[in-house]
């Protein structure tokens, strides 16, 4: 059965209502939010363990237990920081936009919740750069549950203290890696650091931190008001809840919507997004949850349900939820390599099998497009992504080749297949050796 | 357009409202860590060079005036400057056109946006500035708005849903010094499906108090 309005979290997912304070109280938001405080710091993050909430940002880690991390006292005095992330950059994904620009206090309150859960006074909001429009409403909406004595000083009379800042940055991808992008708050470039110590020990300026995505956050007032039972009764066991998905592509509707997880991936597209174009029998392959996450073909996508541990099962990952639907008119290869063209511009150069593998991988990308390669290539590009990923210090890298592995795995003959067309035309149906010129230049200059 | 490097200002100087900014920014901080402000201060220098010359950049004399705002080293702000991709360190043209041509922007016909910007602006290609200095065109990883592919960003708004028609038309509005509403060309509801939504229509709400 299908996820009723009543179950949904962002009612205002679509901006049809006023996202100001009136309205969003109309529709629920701040609703009993000190009495949620008043059972105490252990009962939240206990309730959030039951409701089975897992990481929004893509790689669903259990938020109860990462909140549980924090220190229950800070006896050298450093203070504990929440950090919100909102750089939201994986291609693909656009729901935390909607949450920031047209349901902000769902937002606004989690974070004073988590900031119990957490034993923090302050947090940070990081809006990626270029939501600009998108930042502003956030902070007019921040602005005015100040005004509301919803933060600040005994927020929402509450007796906690809890200060809530909005932190642009600047248009780099790598800063949805947690510690980039306290790096980045701290006010550096964008590196991430090694870890351990974890931010839960030593974070954001040398204090306490756990960073969050936003959906993430803002889900926890309705669980709390709800109750952990209400919102583990939607999904499968471990993959509980209701999600934000972003169905895109060749869909006939594009759209965002808040469905229940676990939902069967044919079922999101037809039901929501006006199914794919040209029927379902059109389809040819679909990124399920952002660009890192390896693409599955057609046959995969007839039964597969959309969740962390389904979509593992398959050699792929539910990540940020952002369907990229692709029937039977798109060049796949040159997807694929548009994809790997993204991780080079926004490797952060820190470590070399990422700076060197992305830029290689990019060149030997767009030449499989073409099909100016050796079919032999083909299993070096795979042997080099193999190498690249696990050595690096943070996940930018693996998002980077799972996509090329992907599309190896699932469509190596129609790889083998554009470079057989390409040698035909060059060579009139001769498939050439390798130190023949044909075109390809030799391996050691990639 | 000429060289960049005869156009680099010789002093800068934060203006009154630039300061006033400035002084609400810092205050987010805590103390002694001043540095934070970086990237916010380099944006409200690039918008004040945007606000008194039209071409919103930041030169190097200003990013020596935000290292000196927040007592740090020029160079840790120059690397700041030249790390992330939102700090124009070259001259720029009255527009900034944007165009999204990740693999979702792709799909949906990225392709007919930059030729039409290409078109329409006078624009040879990425990184170009048109002979007028009315437009430089770049060319972006995804922005984020991908249920409303294909975008084109105009300095700080989102056009959505277009095609090359709707990018000529876009263009042509900004030519003429109008500024069309940002949003959806083809009058969706946001994010919502094409034709109005199929959830949220039924949603609790309480009285109004």
């Amino acid at each position: 059965m299908a996820l009723s309005d009543k179950d949904r979290i962002f009612t205002n997912l679509y901006g049809l209502h006023d996202w100001r304070l009136p309205e969003a109280r109309r529709r629920g938001n701040w609703d009993g939010t000190a009495a949620i405080i008043a059972k105490g710091r252990d009962w939240i993050i206990e309730e959030l363990k039951q409701s089975g909430l897992r990481g929004r940002g893509g790689a669903g880690f259990p938020t109860g237990l990462k909140w549980s991390f924090m220190p229950k006292a800070n006896p050298d005095g450093r203070p504990s920081y929440l950090v919100v992330n909102c750089d939201e950059s994986e291609p693909g994904t656009c729901k935390d936009r909607d949450i920031i620009r047209h349901d902000p206090h769902t937002l606004i309150e989690g974070c004073l919740l988590a900031g119990v859960g957490m034993g923090a006074h302050a947090g940070y909001i990081y809006v990626r750069g270029e939501y600009y429009n998108e930042h502003l409403v956030l902070q007019a909406a921040i602005d005015e549950a100040y005004d509301a004595g919803l933060l600040g000083k005994n927020a929402a009379g509450s007796g906690w203290d809890f200060d809530l800042y909005v932190h642009r940055g600047a248009g780099a991808y790598i800063c949805g890696e947690e510690t980039a992008l306290i790096e980045s708050l701290e006010g550096k470039k964008g590196m991430p650091r090694l870890k351990p110590p974890f931010p839960a020990a030593v974070g954001l300026y040398g204090c306490p931190t756990t960073v969050n995505n936003v959906e993430t956050i803002a889900v926890v007032p309705e669980i709390m008001r709800r109750g952990a039972s209400w919102f583990a009764s939607f999904g499968r066991p471990k993959n509980s809840g209701t999600k934000v998905f972003c169905i895109q592509g060749h869909v006939n509707k594009p759209c965002n919507v808040e469905a229940e997880m676990s939902i069967p991936l044919r079922e999101l597209i037809d039901r929501y997004a006006g199914g794919v174009r040209g029927g379902w029998d059109n389809l040819l392959a679909v990124i399920p949850g952002g660009s890192s996450t390896p693409m599955i073909p057609k046959a995969v996508c007839d039964d597969v349900l959309m969740d962390f541990d389904a979509l593992r099962e398959q050699r792929t990952g539910l990540g940020t939820a952002a369907v990229i639907v692709m029937d039977k008119s798109t060049d796949l290869i040159k997807a694929i390599a548009r994809l790997a063209a993204f991780y080079k511009h926004e490797s952060c150069g820190q470590c070399t099998p990422c700076r060197e593998g992305m830029g290689w991988q990019k060149r030997l990308m767009d030449r499989m497009v073409e099909g100016r390669a050796e079919i032999a290539e083909i299993d070096v590009l795979e042997s080099v992504t193999r190498q690249i990923e696990g050595h690096t210090i943070c996940a930018l890298a693996d998002g980077g080749v799972w996509p090329v592995q992907g599309l190896i795995r699932h469509f190596r003959p129609m790889m083998e297949e554009r470079i057989q067309q390409y040698h035909a035309k060059k060579n009139g149906g001769v498939m050439p050796h390798a130190n023949q010129t044909s075109g390809v230049p030799p391996l050691a200059a990639e | 357009m000429s060289a960049p490097h005869q156009q680099e200002p010789t002093d800068f100087t934060f203006d009154a409202d630039s300061e006033a900014q400035i002084a609400k920014i810092v205050a987010r901080y805590p103390e002694g860590k001043q540095a934070s402000a970086v990237i916010p201060l380099l944006y409200v220098a690039q918008k004040q060079m945007g606000r008194l010359t039209g071409s919103a950049w930041v030169p190097r004399v200003a990013m020596d005036a935000v290292a000196v705002k927040l007592s740090m080293a020029p160079i840790r702000v120059y690397e700041v400057a030249t790390f992330y991709f939102m700090f124009n360190t070259k001259p720029m043209g009255r527009f900034h056109l944007q165009v999204c041509g990740t693999t979702p922007c792709w799909l949906r016909g990225s392709d007919d946006v930059l030729r039409a910007c290409k078109d329409a602006g006078h624009l040879k290609g990425y990184g170009d500035t048109s002979e007028d200095g009315l437009f430089t065109l770049s060319e972006v990883e995804c922005l984020g708005a991908c249920v409303n592919a294909p975008i084109l960003q105009v300095d700080d708004d989102y056009y959505e849903d277009l095609d090359y028609d709707r990018t000529v038309k876009l263009i042509e509005s900004l030519k003429r010094g109008e500024r069309p509403a940002p949003g959806s060309s083809i009058g969706r509801q946001t994010s919502a499906p094409e034709g109005g939504p199929n959830t949220l229509l039924d949603i609790p709400m309480m009285a109004k108090e």
